[in-house]
């Protein structure tokens, strides 16, 4: 996963504040947390800085597909184990009968779910780590045997 | 809900939607079980005698007559059928005056023989799930092997005495001598060995039992693990290909463990079944012969290494291999000698054994296109039905058409 010290070795370096932001490494921080776009950066779209660009936007790609909790997927890592599923405390209190205790999810209110061999992210507003309240919790990706899982 | 037979955890609560034969969504589908699914439609074999195509009647007909002449047919395979088709097979083995063998015979034979026996005490999956509060994987490496296995039964989920799940209420060990998938999970508990050091890890662990100071290098840690193995309410082994491969000739060493751990408490042992049935056959050949596997039905019942799949395969003058690839799977040189025998296969996809067979006989995939039963790695029986029709027999009733034609 990139960090957010990658991708400011990636910005300009001008702190221009053209973004609205007062730093290059302070817009590098916010592109992370997706409250800024690459295109805000309008330095960086100058022809001088293209391999810089080209490069930002490879780091940037696979976080693109990330949910509102920062949580991304890769599915060609993914095992389909289920151990995210089964260990995921929301869907633990949410889905007692089902994956609580192993078994396939049965209720529509869980987050984690495992489709064609791979897990996929049904209601990310249901995660501890969304909303005012949010908490640091990690035991999906704690539990991952491939690291398919990652926040940002 | 359907049943997966990707592995021998034989997952019931599989939910599969289903466009004419074409599978649409799957879900609860590990990425091993999907893979089975999915080769329902990819790289299917076909009915081909002495090299050429035929229809599937002229090749259960010829399968026959080869069986019929043979002097000293070898049966091999099974794992991967359900227990209908593994007990005509049982049959046919004993019409034929066959050698049959499964490949537990080069698996966890060893193991399982042990466990059916009831030389070593075992238990259920589900006895893992709600009771089991610390286990001990012991080279295997349940993530890649049998991915659901964490999640479903033995590590992860909620049991009925167990409530706070892996969080809290259970250990897990894992003693293999690579950093697996799993030892990245269990990285707190993970003992790494030397290969080939599963012995001299037994001795250790005896050693603290008994109260003395083990010979290991981190000593320490070592007891911290016995103190904390004692203390289970009941705790489950769980040993894979490692272990066997291992302790191959030694199995007493892994007996007397378990015994000296049964004095104190609980602990169970369940094996590490890759195929899906292949308990099913040891324990249907075990109650018809009394052994599991490696059985001569030459001359009354006999049993022994020379009728493995490895020695056999160098005096039999016929091999029928149902639902297995031993060419790709055996060494070199047991394989050649194999390859080398004219071989007749049943399987429902192209092999390379298919490709150097003789007579090749199609048949439905079990669990999706042909029902049955099976039993799981723990004993339990699992049943279930297809969900796809099939063009071709499954393998219970190719061997019924044989039995009847010899």
């Amino acid at each position: 996963m990139v960090s957010a010290m990658e991708i400011y070795q990636l910005t300009p370096k001008l702190n221009c504040k053209k973004c609205g932001l007062p730093t290059c490494m302070a817009f590098a921080v916010a592109l992370l947390a997706r409250e800024k776009q690459i295109e805000d950066c309008t330095p960086l779209l100058e022809p001088k800085y293209e391999a810089k660009l080209k490069k930002l936007r490879e780091v940037m790609a696979p976080i693109a597909g990330a949910t509102e909790t920062g949580l991304v997927i890769h599915e060609d890592r993914c095992y389909g184990c289920g151990n995210c599923v089964v260990a995921c405390p929301v869907n633990v209190a949410n889905d007692p009968k089902g994956s609580a205790i192993g078994l396939g999810p049965k209720s529509d209110r869980v987050i984690l779910v495992v489709e064609d061999g791979v897990v996929r992210c049904l209601n990310p507003k249901e995660c501890r780590r969304f909303g005012p309240n949010r908490i640091l919790c990690n035991l999906c990706t704690a539990t991952c045997p491939s690291k398919a899982i990652e926040f940002v | 809900m359907a049943v997966c037979t990707g592995c021998s955890l034989l997952c019931d609560d599989i939910e599969v939607s289903i466009d004419g034969r074409r599978i649409t969504k799957t879900k609860n589908l590990c990425r091993k079980g999907f893979g089975r699914y999915r080769s329902l439609a990819s790289d299917r074999s076909v009915p081909r005698v002495d090299g050429r195509q035929a229809g599937i009647e002229e090749a259960i007909s010829r399968a026959a007559e080869m069986l019929r002449n043979a002097k000293r047919p070898l049966l091999f395979g099974w794992s991967c059928s359900t227990l209908e088709a593994q007990r005509k097979g049982i049959e046919l083995a004993r019409r034929t005056k066959a050698i049959i063998d499964d490949t537990s015979s080069i698996c966890q034979g060893e193991i399982m023989d042990m466990v059916i026996r009831k030389d070593i005490p075992t238990c259920t999956l589900d006895d893992v799930r709600n009771y089991g509060d610390t286990l001990i994987f012991w080279g295997c490496d349940p993530s890649s092997s049998h991915p659901r296995h964490m999640s479903r039964f033995s590590y992860f989920p909620r049991g009925e005495k167990l409530q706070r799940g892996h969080e809290e209420d259970r250990t897990a060990f894992l003693i293999d001598i690579r950093t697996s998938p799993t030892a990245k999970i269990l990285a707190g508990n993970f003992i790494q060995i030397s290969p080939g050091g599963d012995a001299d890890l037994i001795e250790a662990m005896l050693a603290v039992l008994d109260g003395k100071i083990p010979r290991v290098r981190d000593k320490k840690a070592m007891i911290s693990m016995m103190n904390r193995l004692k203390k289970a309410d009941m705790g489950v082994i769980f040993p894979g290909l490692g272990l066997a491969y291992s302790l191959k000739g030694r199995m007493d060493r892994m007996k007397a463990l378990v015994d000296r751990l049964n004095e104190t408490t609980r602990y169970n042992v369940i094996p590490m079944v890759g195929h899906y049935n292949m308990r099913g056959f040891n324990q249907l050949l075990f109650d018809e012969t009394g052994f599991i596997n490696r059985v001569s039905f030459a001359d009354g019942v006999d049993h022994g290494p020379v009728y493995s799949v490895v020695e056999a395969s160098k005096s039999c003058d016929l091999a029928l291999v149902v639902g297995s690839d031993p060419i790709s799977s055996l060494p070199a040189g047991i394989a050649k000698a194999l390859a080398g025998v004219p071989m007749i296969t049943l399987d429902p996809h192209r092999t390379l054994t298919t490709e150097l067979s003789r007579v090749v006989i199609p048949t439905a995939l079990s669990g999706i296109e042909a029902g049955g039963s099976a039993l799981r790695m723990d004993g339990v029986r699992i049943e279930f039905d297809p969900i796809v029709k099939s063009e071709y027999p499954s393998d219970e009733e190719v061997l019924s058409k044989i039995l009847e034609e010899i």
